[in-house]
């Protein structure tokens, strides 16, 4: 199992550096894998997105765009202006959860 | 892992064609390029205006008549005097809609508005229109433009063009 180190604590990832194991996730991690991400800040609207992700991912409930788009707390466009080139990929990977697979 | 050299970064896809598995195979391609961060256009030509078509967007069907694809649930060919009654055309093609929907595949005109709102461009084909006497505003608000092909290459430059 690949390994990173985020804010200096070590934590396993997948070989698209999407962390295996959330309850390893912090909010500092969440910072770095940003800015790699190369998204320097986040903003409040940036953690309702990863909060809304994350309770989403713990239900079980599948995600994809077109849900982000109508679930009220962003528009489709926000969501691509917060997160730029590869929304739902980045907002994941910087939430912690898995890469979803949706084709929409 | 890809190298960042071949990665794509445009894509310019051509929908000729008004069959809804057909426009279906250029919108899931286009917003899919945007989920990827790609920059994408779908240039809409010939039938394929029926997917922009106020009139028609909402009425994509597709063939029960000689579609060598097409299978009865359970496997067995779907034979095309059985597509031809009245009414057995649009009850596959709703069929088929609804499936889309439990897999949470928006309908066209929804599907359209999170390609532009993903910063998608639509364009029209100019020749197509004239063909088809259809005039902007007979097109779903969200098209960017009436394209020539020449201007359909200069927009595409630097894209890999796709035909669907």
């Amino acid at each position: 199992m690949p390994q990173k180190t985020y804010a200096g604590t070590t934590v396993d990832v997948d070989g698209n550096g999407y962390l295996t194991d959330f309850g390893q996730w912090t909010r500092e991690i969440a910072l770095e894998i940003a800015r790699e991400e190369e998204i320097p800040e986040l903003g409040d609207k940036h953690w309702q997105v990863i909060e809304y992700l994350q309770k989403n991912h713990k239900e079980g409930v599948p995600l994809s765009i077109r849900k982000v788009g109508k679930s009220g707390v962003v528009s489709i466009q926000e969501l691509y202006d917060l997160f730029p080139g590869g929304p739902l990929k980045k907002a994941t990977r910087i939430a912690g959860i898995p890469k979803p697979a949706s084709c929409v | 892992m890809t190298h960042s050299e071949d990665k794509i970064k445009k894509v310019s896809i051509i929908c000729a064609k008004g069959n809804i598995e057909d426009v279906y195979a250029s919108l899931v391609l286009a917003n899919g390029a945007r989920m990827e961060g790609i920059e994408a256009a779908i240039f809409f030509t010939f039938f394929g205006l029926d997917a922009i078509s106020k009139k028609r967007l909402k009425k994509l069907h597709t063939a029960t008549v000689g579609n060598p694809s097409l299978r009865m649930p359970g496997g067995l060919p779907f034979p095309s005097l059985l597509g031809m009654i009245p009414g057995v055309e649009a009850g596959v093609s709703a069929m088929m809609k609804r499936q889309m929907e439990k897999l949470d595949i928006p309908p066209v005109d929804e599907f359209l508005e999170m390609f532009k709102a993903a910063g998608g461009k639509l364009y029209a084909c100019k020749l197509a229109m004239d063909m088809f006497k259809l005039e902007k505003e007979d097109l779903y608000e969200g098209v960017d433009e009436v394209l020539t092909v020449g201007d359909f290459y200069q927009r595409s430059a630097g894209a890999q063009i796709i035909f669907t």
